[in-house]
């Protein structure tokens, strides 16, 4: 035994040798892993993160969530309605060939059909009506009418090689399938690796389900040449054995390191902690319906959280610098608003509530509440950084002035669902925005549910106010930026005003690296490893 | 023996029935995979769109009635999280899987069986008492916590084994493992060795109880008394006597490993199917799920009939009877 010891230790000591002298390896721990390679799959977290280092976007989003240029050198509104961007010349994709407006067209194609997929990124393309090709250089855009977050939308996927998923020659585009393309690969030839082309500055190597993604670096990137000559990224779920990993120093960046456990890596000789703001708000909505609802007892079955005083009573019994303070361990920013104050469309006006126990009770009291009642808070235990302590410090809150409150916290599974059926009278959740700031939660959580407009797809409270609805629907048809903005910070003041919906705070996002190295931290809380880089 | 085999594999199919039966209305009812599958930002169309393409859109039992159509046809449907069929990605996961289980299950016996033999033949010395302590220390520790020890002995404080993760493999008829190199059995290692610690502890106890009742018996005396040495009386009229109970237990211990190994792959990052079931639960993947499940009966089913088996090689007397 001691033999097989000795040797494996040898075997990991040469291993560790020889490496850094041949090529620069950086290890990521994941706690997700991507469900697929395929960037146009799963339009989710985990599978959007990895797609940033292998394929980009016609435009990207910069950490701080403001646009910035990638396969797109500018872009400029002829008119409301018409887009025109400029293609950078001379990028080449993985594979040598050259990208052109051509593989744009084919990406755009593929993206409502591609089998199977669990959420779909036909959101960010459903709003163009045509899209063309003047030449190969040109993109040119047109939508049904004005519509501002085209950019953000375009942002949000990655551009694939027409050829690489096997189609030569020119690209239509058409909204209800593009002539001359019958089929399109599924996403298992993006997992192999076979149409795993893109133009980013990392490229494929090797992907084993459950175990790592190795990529290598695109020698002939476009942009900075990128640092580490390889990549691979691992998923390790457990938070446990992400940290010892760190530690053994099998990995030298790990993603979501605990909360308790940040302490630790701070002082720890080898390793370190940067972290950064996030766009993710933690919120707390009511049940808007009205009555009965289904988690609120001792109100003779009315639903107290129609009435204005009680919401706003709610919120003044939220101490959200304390929970900051001794929830989150500062580990937290507390919020007034849906979006942080450096996204667009945040009203400058709105500052974080201050707790006030004896007004609320006051508050309470005027609704025709003065003894209270009793209330179920629903939160999930697994989503969110310290969620579930959140919940109880948010209950024991409400409890001090007089909303009884019992905290129902379940595994993300079966909270969603639930809250889904809309089976809580008030739950705690969180939304990340992406680049179109304050626009994403106002038409996601507080504007009346409306398929036909896509308004309201989160709006698992069912809040309704015409006088919101209008504001934002003006806001969604105003492509001049500062009048865009200056429309969500209106709405944001009404949303404030009415305690539609109330915020706690913003998440800060920690990473655990390895010391010596420092990664730019994203406020939509993707791990991109272009950005880690030594400390000098 | 073939009426034998075929109530056998009757029994499976009415286990394995039943199984999926249960799983799948109860993971209809914990909750509805679109709501964790679809991103938030999409609205009320896209996750309408969504839930028709999962075919979550029809009631639970058309979608039961299709599953089974499924399964008549040897379709046990496809994974919602990866668009690839389920037995497909679990057969994928399965071959790390087996190999951490066989390396934990013959660690096991290669430690077990002759430090519980030890013990049994000298119960008084102080080495015997000293494994017998160990056993219950191997016994008693949680899973979870002695990998997590196992880590920080091996990986951080002493950095001589890798702290998670499958490492290096190589193909062997296609199936990729990892004990044909250094890289892959220095991360094979720790895990199996966490699989095992209960294991050896059983094994230890088995065999210690064994060889204590069977050294008193009037054979062993008397082949003593024939003077052989006592070497040949420990390894051939001991050992093969007490191989009954170890073979049973041993044979069920390994179907659990395969089958839930779940804590230790969770701990070790080890990409095999105990890790997908877990987190195939936490996204209600329910094909995957199902699928697993089903699979899971039919081995222990197998494994048990291997185990019967066995046991008429190892004793006689077994085959003798079912004869009768």
């Amino acid at each position: 035994m001691n033999k097989l010891l000795a040797k494996a230790a040898l075997a990991v000591g040469v291993a560790a040798l020889a490496g850094p002298a041949l090529t620069e390896t950086l290890t990521a721990g994941f706690a997700s892993e991507p469900s697929s390679v395929d960037p146009l799959y799963h339009n989710l977290g985990p599978n959007n993160a990895i797609r940033k280092h292998i394929f980009e976007g016609l435009v990207g989003e910069d950490p701080n969530l403001g646009i910035e240029p990638l396969l797109a050198e500018s872009w400029d509104n002829p008119d409301a309605t018409t887009w025109l961007f400029n293609l950078r010349k001379g990028v080449k994709f993985h594979d040598g060939s050259e990208f052109t407006s051509r593989d744009f067209l084919y990406t755009a194609c593929r993206i409502p059909n591609v089998p199977n997929s669990p959420s779909s990124f036909e959101g960010f393309t459903k709003r163009a009506e045509t899209i063309e090709a003047p030449d190969d250089y040109t993109i040119k855009v047109t939508t049904p009418g004005p519509y501002p977050l085209l950019l953000s939308d375009f942002a949000s996927f990655g551009v694939v090689s027409a050829s690489a998923a096997g189609h030569d020659g020119p690209v239509t585009y058409a909204k209800d399938g593009c002539p001359g393309i019958d089929n399109y690969p599924d996403s298992a030839a993006y997992n192999s690796g076979e149409a795993a082309v893109g133009t980013g500055a990392y490229k494929y190597v090797e992907f084993v389900q459950g175990d790592h993604l190795t990529l290598a670096k695109n020698e002939n990137y476009w942009g900075e040449a990128a640092h580490w000559d390889e990549i691979v990224i691992r998923p390790i779920s457990n938070d446990g054995a992400r940290v010892a990993a760190l530690l053994a120093g099998d990995v030298d960046i790990i993603e979501k390191p605990p909360a308790q456990d940040l302490e630790r890596l701070r002082a720890e000789a080898g390793t370190d902690v940067v972290q950064g703001a996030s766009s993710r708000v933690i919120y707390l909505h009511f049940d808007h319906v009205g009555d009965p609802t289904p988690g609120v007892s001792g109100t003779d079955g009315k639903n107290p959280f129609m009435d204005v005083r009680v919401r706003k009573a709610v919120s003044l019994a939220i101490d959200r610098a304390l929970i900051v303070d001794k929830i989150m361990d500062g580990l937290a920013v507390p919020a007034g608003q849906l979006v942080p104050d450096f996204m667009r469309g945040v009203n400058p006006n709105i500052a974080v509530e201050e707790a006030n126990v004896e007004e609320a009770k006051r508050l309470l009291a005027e609704a025709g509440y003065p003894d209270g009642f009793g209330l179920i808070l629903g939160s999930p235990n697994d989503r969110y950084i310290n969620d579930a302590k959140i919940a109880q410090a948010v209950a024991q809150m409400l409890t001090r002035v007089g909303i009884r409150t019992e905290v129902d916290a379940t595994t993300k599974s079966v909270f969603f669902s639930r809250r889904n059926k809309y089976e809580f009278s008030l739950y705690m959740a969180g939304w990340g925005s992406g680049s179109a700031g304050m626009a994403s939660p106002l038409r996601a959580l507080v504007a009346t549910q409306n398929k036909d407009k896509g308004l309201g797809g989160t709006n698992r409270g069912r809040y309704s106010n015409p006088e919101l609805d209008a504001v934002i629907e003006e806001a969604l048809v105003t492509v001049d930026a500062a009048a865009h903005d200056a429309l969500l910070a209106k709405a944001s003041q009404i949303v404030r005003d009415d305690y539609a919906i109330l915020t706690l705070h913003y998440e800060v996002t920690p990473w655990a690296l390895r010391k010596g190295l420092t990664i730019t931290p994203r406020a939509d809380q993707h791990t991109v490893l272009t950005t880690v880089r030594p400390v000098n | 023996m073939l009426a034998y085999l075929i109530r056998r594999f009757g029994q499976a199919i009415l286990v394995m029935s039943v199984m999926a039966t249960i799983v799948f209305f109860g993971l209809y009812m914990v909750g509805n995979p679109v709501d964790l599958l679809i991103n938030p930002e999409d609205d009320l169309l896209a996750q309408e769109a969504a839930i028709r393409r999962l075919g979550l859109d029809k009631p639970v039992h058309i979608q039961f009635f299709h599953f089974l159509g499924g399964l008549v046809q040897g379709d046990l449907g496809t994974s919602f999280v990866h668009n690839t069929p389920a037995l497909e990605l679990i057969l994928s996961r399965l071959p790390a899987t087996l190999e951490l289980a066989f390396l934990g299950v013959f660690f096991a016996l290669v430690i077990g069986i002759p430090l519980g033999m030890y013990a049994g033949l000298y119960p008084k010395s102080p080495v015997s008492r000293t494994i017998m302590a160990g056993s219950v220390i191997g016994f008693s520790t949680p899973n979870f916590w002695q990998g997590l020890m196992l880590i920080m002995l091996f990986a951080v404080f002493w950095r001589i084994l890798p702290a998670g993760g499958r490492g290096e493999t190589v193909d062997v008829l296609g199936i990729p493992v990892s004990f044909l190199t250094w890289d892959g059995l220095s991360h094979l290692f720790l895990p199996a060795l966490n699989v095992a610690i209960y294991k050896i502890s059983l094994v230890i106890r088995l065999t210690r109880a064994g060889t204590a009742e069977i050294g008193l018996q009037d054979y062993v005396k008397y082949a003593r008394a024939r003077g052989l040495s006592e070497w040949r009386v420990i390894n051939v009229h001991i050992l093969k006597n007490i191989l009954i109970p170890v073979v049973t237990v041993v044979g069920l211990e390994l179907g659990n490993v395969i089958a839930f190994a779940v804590v230790t792959e969770t701990v070790f990052a080890w990409p095999g199917i105990g890790k997908l079931l877990i987190d195939s639960i936490g996204l209600l993947d329910r094909p995957v799920v199902v699928a697993y499940l089903m699979l899971t009966v039919f081995m222990f089913v197998m494994i048990n009939l291997v185990v019967d088996i066995i046991y008429s090689l190892l004793d006689p007397r077994i085959r003798v009877k079912r004869r009768a």
